[in-house]
């Protein structure tokens, strides 16, 4: 059994250097101050212990120059930690454009996880090492929290939304994977593996498993079934705005604010259709919600995201994750 | 029990001891003890959840109970131990008994809502505690949604109904406070003559008055969610379970300054007696107190950093944090110096300021880590929060409040405790208390996560560490109860003022009369004017 | 003040009965009840106030369904109703004014009078709400129904199932703001006999009438809540 008293967590991801550097530059702020004001404090508390008698200490006020320094200082240095912390946390926030998408879904109380080419997981996630993995995270019942320790990552899954956190793991090996939002009776034991392993290792694994169907096929499928092509159709005479090539571009809405089509945008669309309607088309799309799950619109928002605009001569896309 | 042998004839104390001059009590001071024992009762069995959960922790299969009884047990700890003892503590016990005294009052402004507010205190906590005795509760105190609306299997609406209930007792609390400052002070007390105590229930009485009614809104609606299933924090329903978030931290997170801010008050005032000085730049301390209570509204969703919420809008909250941050600082800076040069003496009280200064300073600086958008990625919602919270509850508030009772139980009662024990339970609180809660910072950046009923192999040596700081911190905190319950029948008289402290509280007798003065004060002098040798 | 000091001795010089022991006059008495009064407004503000921030977050998410929900609603009873609370308003300043000026007969008629306005408007209301949740009952096919809940009837809205759980949200705020609204009323009437009964006692006069003065303030912040809560209710235009 492992006694040993571990103090610090695996370092693996690229950014897990940055946060340590900036917490240890916060734990030296934090000592020094700690350290020194309780010197100053024992050492005032002694050498100026009351004497028999009834001794009475001089009459000191107050002193501005004392309080703008210490009220400067500490500004100066929180300004520092903002600044810094800002920066990690905007790197941490923009997923790199070569990311790899893993969709998460937390259920109680387990790990769903969906590799871009159709391999589902569940509590484990293999990746290849150095390579940039961004995961796109929700719940189907109630918020959880996907944590890795040694990769310093943690995103909320919320019902009804979609979050999107990355990173890129430079050390093979096993590590920890905990929910940190407490969900009931098993929240401790929702947890896991992420095993990151040598790229041609990741490979092997993954043609290894058992014949998977990518999302965007399953999107595809979908799509036909639940009569999407109806009204998204590829001609003008579509009730519905096209889809093809819209990923990643603004679209304008019909209150007048455009908004930048992204996964969340199309998962709202499937499900409260109402709330950004494209401008110049009537509000007409009934909502599917109740009528599809989590994974059943992570398969359409796939599908949705690889439709490309026809080439000249090419034939309409088929199903190549773009992303 | 005689009271006229052991009391003066006139004091609060000697007014009878029948059960409806105590129930029907308009005087500020009965009702301030009402409170004492009220709440020292919920601290009890708030500390008894804490047993257990540490008990639980101490292996990591979680063999010592089951997953729901865990998750009951931590739910309860936080509710009791939040809206039920350190929300009322230091303003319910020693506001409302100082502060007439303080401002030369013979009460506060509305003496029978003061005694209202202590009956709604103790129907809310009935509801709640009988929410948690049949069938418990096990959303955690933060009640999230869509947990706690939909799939909770406990007694939500009940719970939900008794911190209802039991917030109006802390508005009228704070709505009592502003006005007894603004129109009672008594002649020659203007607003920069008011002890440091007076300032800090000023600013967190606007806390209590403002904040509370958005948690009683909140928690309203979680138990009509339960009960009709409208659907507001629902998104099955159209809802959005950040927004309960987002209203259950703006109350919650302005919650804690009203758990601090009156502790400061109490260092400010035991400070400056045992140091024999003037509190070093008391106008910076009293404009702190107004800062952080205004500050702290503004910073609420640095809780909710992984939620999802923007970049940009988590810059903001982020910066607003650091700000807030401030102010504390320069308290602390204000009490070292008040040390500087002073005549220390190393009473109980004082030893639990030393307490205060050091456990605060290490939870504040901590709250640097968990406003930093970088670092509260990894360390949020893990026990790193824990340690965080429980350094400035447990190391701030409650050194505070402890300190308060062992300054004024002379004043309170008229007797004098035991010195020995005094120190002793003070150290040994300080020692059980670092021992349980600084591995935790360790567990926290390890990665282990908070409501965590079992946990990986690796973190148990930590926990069971905390748990052995725990027993100690459980013995520490016995002994006073012993000492002070003995005092009042065996203790030797007090005096007017065993201390030699400023102040008009010491200016009357211990106890104090019913009407507080014989003769009502005319206030000539600074605060703190030790200086002056006279009494 | 100091001489307060002075005069402050066992056996006063007759004061008012109303006086209060641990004030020193009637006039502290009455600043600091009526400062009182008003940190209790604040607090009732921010109160609501968390339902105006849901109300507010929620609109701006959900304007078609807001307006559906809107528009179902019938503004004229809601104006009406407006004017009867603002007639409820004045009739309460009045009885104010009376007691400053030492009409205690009258005083208690405008109180009443005050009463009489409060009581149609809840009335009023009464039936707006039986309309809506009437239908919610027994077995069938609860049309009309417009209580947030598994038998929500989105159809009588006109809201095609993309709004339907929207308009839920938009009737889950009408009847929570509107409902913790009319609890205001409701406990307003209690208080408002209460002072009515003193006044008719005699208890009030010009140089001590503080009780009516702060059921009036809490009476107008009641009224001015309505004032808010209609048009954002009943007005809501369509795009």
């Amino acid at each position: 059994m492992n006694r040993s008293l571990p103090l610090l967590p695996e370092s693996a991801s690229s950014v897990a250097g940055d946060v340590d550097a900036l917490f240890f530059f916060i734990v030296a702020v934090t000592v020094v101050f700690t350290v020194g004001i309780s010197i100053a404090v024992l050492y005032f508390a002694i050498r100026y212990r009351r004497r028999p008698g009834d001794e009475r200490p001089q009459d000191v006020h107050g002193s501005l120059a004392l309080e703008l320094t210490w009220t400067l200082i500490p500004l100066g240095l929180v300004a520092v930690m903002f600044v810094w912390g800002s920066k990690v946390y905007f790197h941490m926030n923009r997923p790199p454009d070569d990311a790899m998408t893993v969709t998460v879904v937390g259920k109680r109380w387990m790990w769903k996880l969906q590799h871009p080419t159709g391999q589902r997981e569940i509590n484990e996630l293999h990746v290849p090492v150095g390579r940039a993995v961004r995961l796109v995270v929700t719940s189907e019942d109630t918020i959880h929290s996907f944590f890795v320790p040694a990769f310093r990552i943690k995103k909320d899954a919320v019902p009804g939304r979609y979050n999107v956190t990355w990173f890129r793991a430079t050390k093979t090996g096993s590590y920890h994977l905990f929910c940190a939002e407490y969900c009931g009776t098993e929240h401790a034991r929702m947890g896991g593996r992420v095993i990151v392993m040598e790229p041609e290792a990741y490979q092997t694994w993954l043609a290894g498993g058992p014949p998977a169907e990518s999302p965007v096929v399953a999107g595809e499928k979908l799509f036909t079934e639940l009569n999407c092509i109806t009204c998204h159709r590829p001609d003008s005479a579509g009730r519905g705005p096209l889809l093809t090539g819209i990923f990643g571009r603004p679209v304008h809405l019909a209150s007048g604010d455009s908004v930048v089509v992204d996964e969340a945008y199309v998962r709202e669309s499937i499900v409260n259709p109402a709330a950004k309607v494209v401008a110049g088309y009537q509000p007409v799309m009934p909502t599917f919600q109740g009528q599809v799950s989590e994974e059943q619109l992570i398969a359409l928002v796939a599908y949705i995201q690889s439709l490309q605009v026809p080439a000249e001569g090419a034939p309409a896309s088929t199903g190549a994750p773009q992303r | 029990m005689s009271s006229e042998a052991t009391y003066p004839s006139d004091s609060y104390l000697s007014g009878g001891w029948d059960l409806k001059s105590w129930l029907l009590t308009r005087d500020h001071k009965r009702i301030g003890i009402l409170y004492l024992l009220t709440i020292s009762a919920m601290f009890v069995l708030g500390g008894l959840y804490a047993g257990l959960i540490r008990w639980n922790l101490l292996v990591p299969d979680g063999s010592h109970m089951s997953a729901e009884t865990y998750n009951k047990t931590f739910t309860a700890h936080g509710v009791i131990m939040v809206f039920f003892f350190l929300i009322p503590s230091i303003p319910a016990v020693f506001g409302n008994f100082l502060l007439p005294l303080m401002i030369g009052a013979k009460d506060l402004a509305f003496p029978k809502i003061n005694l209202l507010s202590w009956y709604i205190f103790v129907l809310g906590a009935g509801f709640t505690l009988y929410a948690l005795f049949t069938g418990g509760l096990e959303t955690g105190w933060t009640f999230y949604t869509p947990y706690s609306t939909v799939f909770a299997q406990s007694n939500v609406e009940l719970a939900a109904i008794g911190i209802f209930i039991a917030g109006f007792s802390s508005i009228l609390t704070g709505l009592n406070f502003i006005v007894t400052i603004h129109k009672m002070r008594a002649p020659g007390m203007t607003w920069f003559r008011m002890p440091l105590f007076v300032w800090a229930h000023y600013a967190t009485a606007f806390i209590q008055v403002l904040g509370t009614p958005v948690i009683a809104i909140t928690i309203l609606l979680v138990a009509l969610e339960r009960i009709f299933h409208f659907g507001f924090f629902d998104p099955n329903r159209g809802g959005d379970p950040i927004l309960f978030q987002h209203l259950f931290w703006f109350y919650s997170h302005p919650a804690v300054y009203i758990m601090i801010l009156p502790s400061m008050g109490v260092i400010s005032e035991v400070i400056s007696c045992f140091s024999r000085k003037r509190v070093f730049g008391y106008s910076f301390i009293a404009m702190s107190s107004l800062a952080i209570a205004a500050i702290g509204f503004l910073v609420w969703a640095h809780h909710m950093f992984v939620t999802g919420m923007a970049v940009y809008s988590a810059m903001v909250f982020s910066a607003l944090t650091y700000l807030v941050a401030i102010p504390s600082a320069i308290k602390t800076f204000n009490w070292a110096a008040t040390l500087y040069k002073g005549s220390i003496s190393w009473d109980t009280p004082m030893l639990y300021v030393f307490c205060f200064l050091g456990l605060f300073l290490i939870g504040g600086l901590t709250g640097l880590f968990l406003g930093n958008l970088g670092t509260d990625v990894h360390l949020t919602d893990t026990y790193f929060v824990v340690a965080h919270f429980h350094y400035i509850m447990v190391g701030g508030a409650i050194m505070g409040y402890l300190g308060a009772l062992h300054f004024w139980w002379p004043k309170i009662f008229g007797v004098k405790y035991s010195e020995a024990w005094g120190r002793l339970s003070a150290v040994l609180i300080f020692i059980g208390f670092n021992l349980t809660f600084f591995p935790q910072f360790l567990l926290g950046y390890m990665g282990m996560p908070r409501r965590y009923h079992v946990y990986p192999e690796e973190f148990q040596v930590l926990n069971v560490l905390s748990t052995a700081g725990a027993t100690i911190l459980g013995f520490g905190y016995l002994f006073p109860s012993c000492y002070l319950l003995y005092s009042l029948f065996k203790g030797e008289p007090a005096g007017d003022n065993p201390w030699g402290a400023k102040g008009l509280e010491w200016q009357t007798s211990s106890p104090p009369p019913t009407e507080n003065f014989h003769v009502p004060p005319v206030v000539t002098e600074e605060p703190y004017d030790y200086a002056n040798a006279g009494k | 003040m100091s001489e307060a000091v002075a005069t402050s001795t066992p056996q006063h010089a007759a004061h008012h009965p109303a006086l209060q022991h641990h004030f020193v006059d009637l006039q502290q008495q009455r600043e600091a009840s009526t400062l009182g009064m008003w940190v209790f407004i604040a607090q009732e503000v921010l109160f609501f106030g968390g339902l105006f921030a849901a109300y507010a977050i929620y609109r701006h998410a959900y304007p078609e369904a807001f307006s559906l929900g809107s528009h179902h609603l019938n503004w004229r009873i809601g104006f009406a109703n407006t004017l009867v609370l603002i007639g409820s308003s004045f009739t309460m300043a009045m009885a104010v004014y009376s007691a400053a000026t030492g009409k205690s007969r009258r005083v208690v008629a405008l109180l009443l009078a005050t009463l009489l306005l409060g009581g149609v408007f809840l009335g009023v209301k009464y039936f707006e709400y039986a309309e809506k949740i009437a239908p919610c009952f027994g077995d069938g096919s609860h049309a009309g129904c417009l209580v947030p809940g598994d038998n929500f009837d989105a159809s009588a809205l006109h809201a095609d199932t993309a709004n339907a759980p929207q308009t839920q949200i938009f009737f889950s705020l009408y009847f929570g703001m509107t409902g913790l609204h009319a609890l205001h009323m409701i406990i307003g009437v209690p208080i408002i006999l209460t002072i009515a009964f003193l006044a008719w006692r005699g208890h009030y006069g010009p140089e001590y009438h503080t009780p009516v003065e702060l059921v009036g303030l809490y009476w107008h912040f009641v009224d001015i809540i309505w004032i808010f809560l209609f048009p954002l209710l009943y007005l809501i235009g369509k795009h």
